[in-house]
This record gives C-alpha cells, structure tokens and sequence, in this order.
C-alpha cells in the first residue's frame, strides 16, 4: 500500500523554504516548541517542589527567589505555571486525539459512502453542535465528577464533529478530483481510497483544524479548572491557579497575572502556529473559523 | 504609567464626589453566600433562611442575644413553676403582623401546635418534643405544660425554628413572609436578592434603617470586589480566606469573633483502614492545626482537641493529646502494619476551610505516607454521599451547630463510630439537670472522643465579619446563624 | 425553495427531539437525589421516600420523559426543586439578564470587528494590518473569564466607575441596568470581536479578488465605494455564519462570565442548578437554549438561501 499526496509542483524544500520565511509559522512554532520544552522540563527539574506546602511563605510577591512569587499555600508560582503546562497540553492533545480518532474516520466514511450514512452523520453532527459546548462540558463533568479525564472527554466529545465535518468536506472536494477516478477504474475499494488517496490529502486540513482546536482545548481546560470542574489539586493546573488568585487579586494579583499570561501566549503561540501552516500549505485557503 | 494613573484616578475623583455629599444613609445592602430555598424558617433547616428573616422579620417568645443570651421578645415576662414543667408567657399587646392582622395567644398555640404536630415540616422538631400542652388563658397569656422539666426551654424558643406565625399567613410565609417584626418582606429576585423594607405599625422600639437588601453573593471572589466598590457595604459571614484582602483597608471594619463551629477531619470509623484506632491516631498526629489554621482559615480560629467550643464553659482543653508529630504518626501505622502508606478519599464539599484546608490536610498525610486523592463534591452530592450513604473515607465540614456533641452517639450517624462507653455517657448527661453534674459528663465525652481519635479535631471556625466602618450595631459573634439588623445603623 | 424550506424545518424539529431525550437520559443519571436535598440532613428516609413520591420521582422514565416533552410544548418546564416555582418563572426572570447582555455583546463585537476588519482587508500586509491583527490574535486567546477579573479590578475596584457585579433590576432604571451590564459585555465581546475581524478581513481579502470586484475597478470606481457597496455585502455569508455560531455562544457562554459578575442570568441559574441538583431546572434551561441554537442555525441557513440562491440547490 501506497500513499499518494497530490502536491503536483510542491516539494518539501521549497515547503521548508516557506516555511522560514513565514512569520506567523515562526513565531507560532518558537512559542510553542518553549512552552513544550518548559512542560518537558518540569518533569525533570522545577524551581520548587510544587507539592510542598509551605504555608509561612505564602503570598509572597516577585522577587528572586520566587521570580513570579507565591500563591496562598507558599509554593513558587514559576514552578507550578511549568508543571501546569503539562496538564494543559495533556487534556488538549487527548482531547484533539479523541476528536480526530473518531470524527474524520467518522468524515471520510460519510463522504466515501455517501447517501443514508452520510445523511445520518450530518443529523447527529447538527445534535452535538446544538449542545452549547461549554455548558455541556461543564455538565459532563459536574455529573461523572471533577478532574482531569471527565474534562478530556468532555472537550474531546465536542471535537467529532469539527473534526468529521472538516474531513468530510476535505474528503467531498477529492473524490470527484482525476486520479481517484484512476484509483476506481484500477479496481480499489473505497476504503482503501479513503486510506491510499483521501488521508494524505485532507492530511494538511486536519493539522491546520488540529492546531485550532488545540488552541481551544487549552481554553476550554482553563475555563473548566477556573469553575473547580477540570484537574484537582495537587495537579496544578493553570485554570485552577486562576480560580485560587480571583479571591486574592488585592494583595497577590501575581497570582492571577502570571497563570492569564501563560495561557494567552501558549493559546496565541498555537494560532499563530495553525495560521502559519495554513499559509504555507495553502495560500489560498481561508479558515472560516 | 504614572501619568496614566494619575488622569485615572482624578476622573474616578471627580466621579466620586458627585456621590458624596449625603446624609447619613437608612439602605444596607448585606451579602449573603447562600441563596434561602424559600422564606419560612419554621420549615426548613437551612440557615440562610434565618440569616434574612431571624429577628428582622419573624419574632418568637424569646430571643437569642448577640451573645447567646436569651432575651424576651412577643412574651414581655414569664413565670416558671416549681416543678419546672409550666411555663406562664405574658404577651406584649397591640402587636400586628405585617398584613395587618393581630397577634395574640391564639397565634402562638396555633405556631407551637403546628411545629410539633405529627405531619410538622419543622426541621427543628426536637426543639418542641419536651411541650406536653399548650393553653390559651386570654389573649395575652399562653400556658405551655411540659412532660418533664427542661432547662434549656426558654432557649429552644428563641430558635429560628419557634418563632410565632399567623394561621392566615403560615401556608404562603414560604414565598412571602409575614411576620411582626420591625421590617417586613418587599421583594425576592431569585438568585440575587431578597428585600425588607421597615415595618410602620412596628409594636417595639422601630428599626433605623428603611431598607435592607440583602443581596446573595455565592462566590467568595466576587465578595471583594464588591465590597470595595461599595455595591454591598456589609458581609456579616465573610469569607476568612478572603479576610487578608480587606483587614487594613481603614474603610471596612473586620469583626472577628466565634462560632459554634468545630471544623472536623471527619473519618468514617468503619472503613477499613480506618476502623484501627492506630490509624486515626496516626493521622491526629500528622495534622499540624497552626498551619491548616493559617493556611485555610488565614490565622484566625482556634484549635481544638475534641468535640466543643472552646468558648464553652464545659470546654476541656484536649488539644495537647496529639501535638504535630510526623514520626510519632508513622511509627503508629508502622505498629498497624501499614509501613508502606496507604491511599484514601477526602472528599470536600464547597466552602473554602474545607478546599483549602483539604488541600493542605492531603499535604501533611501525604508526608507521613498517606496518599489522598481530593474529590471537590458539591452539597447536594456531600449530603448524598457522604452523610447519608457513608460513602466516604474522610472529609471536613465544620458542625456549627451548638452543644451538639451528642452526635456521636447518633445511630447510623455518618461517622459510623460506635462506643457503647461514650452512649453511656450521653445518655447520663440527658437526664441530668445539676449544672456542675452536666460539666463533669461533658468533660468525659469529650475526653472519650479524643482517646478515642474519633475523628482529626481542628478547629473552631471564626466568625469572620466585614462591613463599611460606619456601619453599627452587627452582630460580632454567631451564637446562632442570623443577622440582627434590629440595631443597625449608619454613623455621621 | 418551499421543498428547500421544509427539509430545513424538518432537519431542526428532528434534531430539537433528539436533543430532548438526549438532555432528559443525561440528567436522569446524575448522582444526588434532590429529595434529599430538599430537606436537608435532619429529614428521615421515610420523609425523603415520600417527597420522592409526590415529586414523581418514581415513575418509570418513559412515562416521566413522555410527562416532560408534553410539558415542554406548552412551555409548562415543570416547577424547581429548590425554589418550588415554575421554572418558566425562573427563566423569564432570568432572560432579561442574558438576552440583553448577549445582544449588547453581540453589537458590541460586530462593531468593533466590522470596521476592524474592513480596515485591515484594505491595507493588507501594511503596518495597520499588522497591528490590527496582532491585536486579534491576542484577543483570541485571551480567557474571557481572566480578561473579566481584570477589568473588575482596573475600573470597578481601582476606578470606581461601574459595579463590581450585580444587577440592579429593570426597575431600578435602564442606565443602572444598563451600566452593570456593561464590563461583562465588554468581556464577551472582545475575544468574539477578534475572532469576528480574522473572519470578516479574510473574507473581504478573497472577495476581493473576485472578477467582478476588479471590474468595477477597471471602471474607475472608487476603492472605498467598492469596499463599503460590493465587498462587504459580500463577505457577509461567512461573517452571518460566524454571528450566528456567536449569538449561540454568547447566549449560553455567559456562564462563567456571569459567575464572575454574579449577573442572575440564565447561565448563573443553571450553573447553580446542576450544583444544586435541580435537574429540572437544568433540563428546562439547558433545551431552551438547544432551542435557540437551532432556530439561530435555521435563520442562518435560510438567510443563506435569500442572499444565495444556488446553494439552494446544492444542498
């Protein structure tokens, strides 16, 4: 088995070449490979222990010992933002995995087959995004209780159907495209299409949507953890810091500054990241979400 | 930057002092954390229900001071018989409930009557299980006959549970209150606020305010801010975590004083491993108070070492039993067999001294090698699980109830601890009436409960009140849950 | 265009049926017994067995799903548990919280994002582009809840200018209504306002490129007339779809920010209604708002099909 991409005048240099040349991609990929390197660093070393508690040293401001400070139990706020990372990237990217396993199998099927399948796809894609995303999320995990696994599946759900309409729509524009005919007269079934001709080329589309939804993941972790619905304690987790520093914004705002700005800048660092790819692959293409 | 500050906070200036120039205010707008499920405190437990309608709305024979005190109040005097078992209640005459009704004897039988008849929704029915009978002599005078004497009686009906309703108002005091107390009921936005406005045919000394709000604020982060802008200018049960926020602001007064609240590391004491004295012992031992109290209640409380307020004439002073010890805590699970630690369940319902502390509890059995995995549950899930299925290891909830040691010899209560001894005891103390006998049962239970490391004793949660330093007259202590505005007044 | 209108009709019934039985087997396996919490820790079993009863607790789903949808249609929502009033009540007390403060917010963002988008479509790849965009990208990312608390903070606690929180009521007047309800709108609005102008500048970029678009150039047709008369009525199909998607949001998505407020909305009243287990409020609040989801996405379709006609066809 092959697998075929239809990039006829593309090649991977002149696409590397792009690529360097391409701000959004570059400062996209810089933020994002530190912020990745940062989470894969605290499994090494942090600053501080973040488990320990040391309740005499607590709310303390920036300073050189603490260079973001310390929240209401005495822990570095530095070192909980670097464990947070991981908890962030861990719930979005399960949660995009979680989306992408299930939704564009899911797409490509419904456009492979068409029909019945393909009408039934849409219907039950229509019932999920019917469901306001967050409010369903924050039900999910209100009723199989707190934590960070209910808040992957409950991110994760509302993934499918982005991800199945993008194959979908990806998948339609192929089909009817030469080389599938070709494919077809030489006798080979749709599934093996879908896996030889169609992946590889919506391949772009689901990294660009993946990039997307990876940025809305951290989001909506954040969001969850700041109503006490996403990762529990110890696990810091940046939208949890955000939730202990609302009630002591007088006299620690470190506490609620510092957490906000590492999930803007990861957020940002991944559009940007998603933007640029877009670009490259595809200058023409208009994300429309 | 600085200039950027400085053009700010003149245009914030000169905003402010279009709003200055006033006379001295008669509107409070008091925030409360919890939302009432509905306004009749002769049918629920809930206290938030008494915190709006206690003393304000609704008046009983008597009345708890702000000291715990009992007070007169619809009964101007009253006469005790030798035998301790008829009380004679004088009424105060020309008293009107707000509809404009009257009150008299017949509303104070028809009120008893109903809260300690058979189908009562009282949540208090204890309260009224001594009354024997109620007679209506004339209309300024009840007899009420009990079946045997009872010295906290005059207290019991000073409870939120016992005050005095109309029989052609007591089925619809559920969304619309009617009492005869010096403010009555305007308005009940759900979700937001409730309205009392002063009552103009008040039978006593009148209230200075004309209006009090009381205005629900659920989340201890939004407490602040709005307290610093002035949208609510009174917290009577403010936040301790947040305290630190507000405590040198010269515009707030802090108000810090006790409750009847033992903060507990409650253990279900029949869930392995949990059912070894050991064990329980061990986890006495790793809890260290002073930094669960700094930590999760910011510095404020009082530790304690058994079931009872230190503020308790019967108070023991048992907190020396199990110092801060983490080695001593090990050797005793090591004496269990449990070397190698073991993992458990904290489960926390949603006030802060159970998160936060939870938090920190987690962090100091997890150094004498107890692994907790914390599950934030919400009330409705606490009451479920917990306290009524015992499906727990360990939590923390604070009992504010007062002298309500007698819990643990509750059967089926959620602590499933069982002591034969310690029944013994309670079952003494409740048929003895000699005071100094009383002191010396207490001080036995409350001995028998720390050998016996029933549960990990804290602390006693402070009463932690905040309001605009003008204010007068709020209560500082919570001998009970309500907030009193019958003396409350702006100054200058 | 009728068979076109029908299927899009039937599509949205089918789904809001869907969506009913999803919502009521969702909730039905939610741990708690409201019994139970309607009386509070001293009621015996006997007592919570027989409120369970009278509440309807115990009859079989089936007939209790049946007994609901029914209500539903006569908008009958049932009455709250915690609050024993109708939940249309509550909802109709509630909606002149959320309606306002999501149309405010949804003004709010197109006409920031309008403009913005406009401007930045017309100096494509320049310095204001640039900016404008970068400004974007931050407002994407930004959390609304953390972008909330500090607003609270900077003109509420700091400034003194607008309640920390709260509502006033209508009847308090429509400037004090109005003034509360405006740091929270700012707060939703801007993350939608930035993602609102990527889509609205991507979309003016590719129509302008469109043949006739040069055409009317070649003509010698100002660039501003053909911006504001061609282009804009042009890109509005994918800017519709994105309002649409927002109003949705906005609507629903005021629940955290309500929270931070403590605005009484409808977000606030169900996010305290799942805590509380009041499942019935939760099941009335949760399918108006699937509700309004739906017929949002209807109008947008259809809208679609007037400005047009050939997607008519496609589908």
């Amino acid at each position: 088995m092959t697998l075929h991409f239809d990039i006829p005048e593309e090649t991977l240099a002149s696409i590397l070449a792009k690529a360097f040349t391409n701000r959004s991609f570059l400062t996209g990929f810089v933020i994002t490979a530190l912020v990745a390197a940062v989470a894969i660093v605290s499994y090494i070393w942090t600053p501080y222990d973040v488990t320990k508690l040391v309740i005499a040293d607590k709310t303390q401001g920036p300073s050189l010992a603490h260079w973001f400070g310390t929240d209401h139990f005495g822990r570095d706020i530095l070192s909980m933002i670097m464990v947070g990372a991981r908890n962030s990237i861990a719930v979005a990217l399960v949660a995009v995995g979680i989306g992408m396993g299930v939704g564009v199998p899911l797409g490509a099927f419904a456009a492979a087959r068409g029909g019945i399948a393909d009408e039934a796809l849409m219907r039950l894609n229509d019932l999920v995004f019917a469901f306001p995303a967050l409010l369903s999320a924050i039900m999910i995990t209100a009723i199989f209780g707190p934590g960070a696994i209910n808040a992957i599946i409950a991110i994760g759900i509302f993934n499918i159907p982005v991800f199945a309409r993008v194959a979908r729509a990806g998948a339609l524009a192929i089909w009817p495209r030469e080389f599938i005919l070709a494919a077809r007269a030489a006798g080979k079934g749709a599934t093996l299409i879908t896996i030889e001709h169609i992946l590889p080329n919506i391949a772009t589309l689901l990294l660009v949507q993946g990039t997307i939804q990876f940025a809305l993941g951290i989001l909506a972790e954040a969001g969850l953890s700041y109503v006490g619905l996403g990762a529990q304690p110890p696990m810091p987790s940046w939208g949890r810091m955000l939730f202990d520093a609302q009630t002591r914004m007088v006299v620690a705002p470190w506490m609620a500054l510092f957490p906000g700005m590492a999930i803007v800048v990861t957020v940002l660092g991944l559009n940007l990241l998603g933007d640029g790819i877009a670009d490259i692959l595809d200058p023409k293409s208009r994300r429309q979400r | 930057m600085k200039l950027w500050k400085t053009i700010l906070a003149a245009a914030a200036l000169t905003l402010a002092a279009g709003t200055s120039a006033m006379a001295a205010r008669t509107d409070l707008v008091i925030g409360i954390t919890l939302e009432p499920p509905h306004l009749d405190p002769t049918a629920g437990a809930a206290a938030a229900i008494d915190e709006v309608l206690y003393a304000n709305v609704f008046e009983g024979l008597t009345r708890i001071g702000p000291n715990g005190e009992v007070l007169p109040d619809l009964a101007e005097s009253w006469a005790i018989s030798d035998d301790g078992k008829v009380y004679t209640f004088k009424l105060h005459t020309g008293v009107k409930f707000h509809d404009g009704t009257d009150f008299n004897a017949d509303d104070v039988k028809f009120s008893l009557d109903r809260a300690r008849a058979a189908n009562s929704v009282n949540a208090q029915k204890g309260l009224f299980a001594a009354i024997d009978k109620v007679d209506v002599v004339d209309p300024a005078t009840v007899k009420v006959t009990l079946k045997n004497p009872q010295g906290s009686f005059l207290h019991n009906m000073g409870w939120g549970d016992a005050v005095i309703v109309a029989p052609e108002s007591a089925d619809t005091n559920k969304e619309k209150p009617v009492g005869t107390g010096p403010f009555k009921f305007q308005s009940w936005a759900k979700g937001s606020s409730i309205t009392l406005v002063k009552s103009d045919n008040y039978w006593g000394i009148p209230a200075f305010l004309d209006k009090a709000e009381f205005r629900i604020v659920t989340d201890a982060a939004v407490a602040v801010p709005a307290l610093l802008s002035g949208d609510v200018q009174a917290f009577p049960f403010f936040d301790p975590d947040s305290v630190a926020q507000i405590r040198d602001d010269p515009r707030f007064k802090v108000a810090i004083g006790s409750t009847e609240g033992e903060t507990i590391l409650a253990i279900n004491n029949k869930q392995p491993p949990f059912d070894k004295l050991l064990v329980r012992q061990a986890i006495s031992f790793a809890l260290d108070r002073k930094a669960i109290i700094d930590g999760a209640s910011a510095g404020l409380g009082v530790p304690i070492g058994s079931h009872m307020s230190p503020a308790s004439k019967a108070y023991v002073d048992l907190t020396g039993l199990y110092p801060h010890n983490v080695a001593k805590a090990k050797d005793l699970l090591k004496e269990a067999g449990l070397e190698n630690g073991f993992k458990a369940t904290l489960k926390l319902p949603p006030p802060s001294y159970a998160r936060l502390g939870g938090e920190i509890i987690a962090s100091q059995l997890r150094d004498v090698g107890i692994d907790l995995e914390i599950i934030p549950v919400e009330w409705a899930q606490w009451l479920d699980q917990v306290f009524t299925k015992k499906e727990y290891d360990l939590t923390i909830v604070s009992h504010t109830e007062p002298n309500d040691i007698d819990i643990y010899s509750r059967k089926d209560y959620y602590f499933n601890y069982d002591n034969p001894a310690f029944d013994k005891i309670i079952s003494e103390l409740n048929l003895t009436s000699d005071a100094a006998k009383r002191m010396t049962l207490l001080g036995e239970a409350q001995k028998v409960l720390a050998d016996d490391a029933v549960v990990g004793f804290l602390y006693e949660l402070p009463k932690v009140g905040v309001w605009d330093a003008k204010l007068q007259g709020l209560w500082e202590n919570a001998p009970i849950q309500a907030n009193d505005l019958t003396k409350v007044k702006w100054t200058e | 265009m009728t068979a076109y209108l029908l299927k899009r009709l039937t599509i949205a019934l089918v789904t809001l049926v869907l969506a009913s039985m999803v919502v009521f087997a969702v909730l039905e396996v939610i741990p708690g017994d409201p019994a139970r919490l309607m009386l509070g820790m001293n009621a015996s079993a006997d007592q919570v067995e027989l409120l369970r009863n009278q509440m309807g607790l115990n009859a079989p789903l089936a007939l209790r799903y049946l007994h609901w949808a029914a209500g539903l249609l006569s908008l009958d929502f049932g009455r709250s548990y915690t609050y024993s009033v109708p939940v249309i009540d509550l909802v109709r007390e509630r909606i002149i919280v959320s309606l306002p403060l999501a149309l405010i917010a949804l003004v709010l963002s197109t006409v920031i994002a309008i403009p913005v988008g406009l401007f930045s479509a017309s100096r494509r790849g320049r310095a204001g582009d640039t900016i404008a965009m970068g400004a974007a990208q931050f407002g994407v990312a930004v959390p609304n809840f953390w972008f909330a608390l500090m607003l609270i903070y900077l003109f509420a606690v700091w400034l003194r200018l607008v309640p920390a929180g709260g509502f006033p009521g209508w009847s308090a007047g429509v400037w004090p209504a109005l003034k509360s309800l405006l740091l929270p709108a700012i707060a939703l609005a801007l993350p939608q306002a930035a993602i609102l102008a990527r889509v609205a500048r991507s979309a003016l970029i590719e129509v302008l490129h469109e043949d006739y678009i040069r055409t009317a150039r070649a003509k010698g047709m100002p660039y501003r007339a053909v911006l504001w008369r061609h282009a804009l009525r042009n890109a509005m199909i994918p800017v519709l779809t994105i309002l649409g998607l927002q109003f949705a949001f906005l609507l629903a998505g005021t629940i955290i920010i309500e929270n931070v407020f403590y605005l009484p909305g409808l977000g606030r009243l169900v996010f305290q209604a799942i805590n509380q287990r009041d499942l019935i409020v939760v099941e009335g609040v949760v399918m108006l708002l699937v509700a309004a989801v739906i017929a949002v996405n209807l109008v947008v379709d259809l809208s679609y099909a007037i400005v047009d006609p050939r997607l008519r066809s496609r589908q």
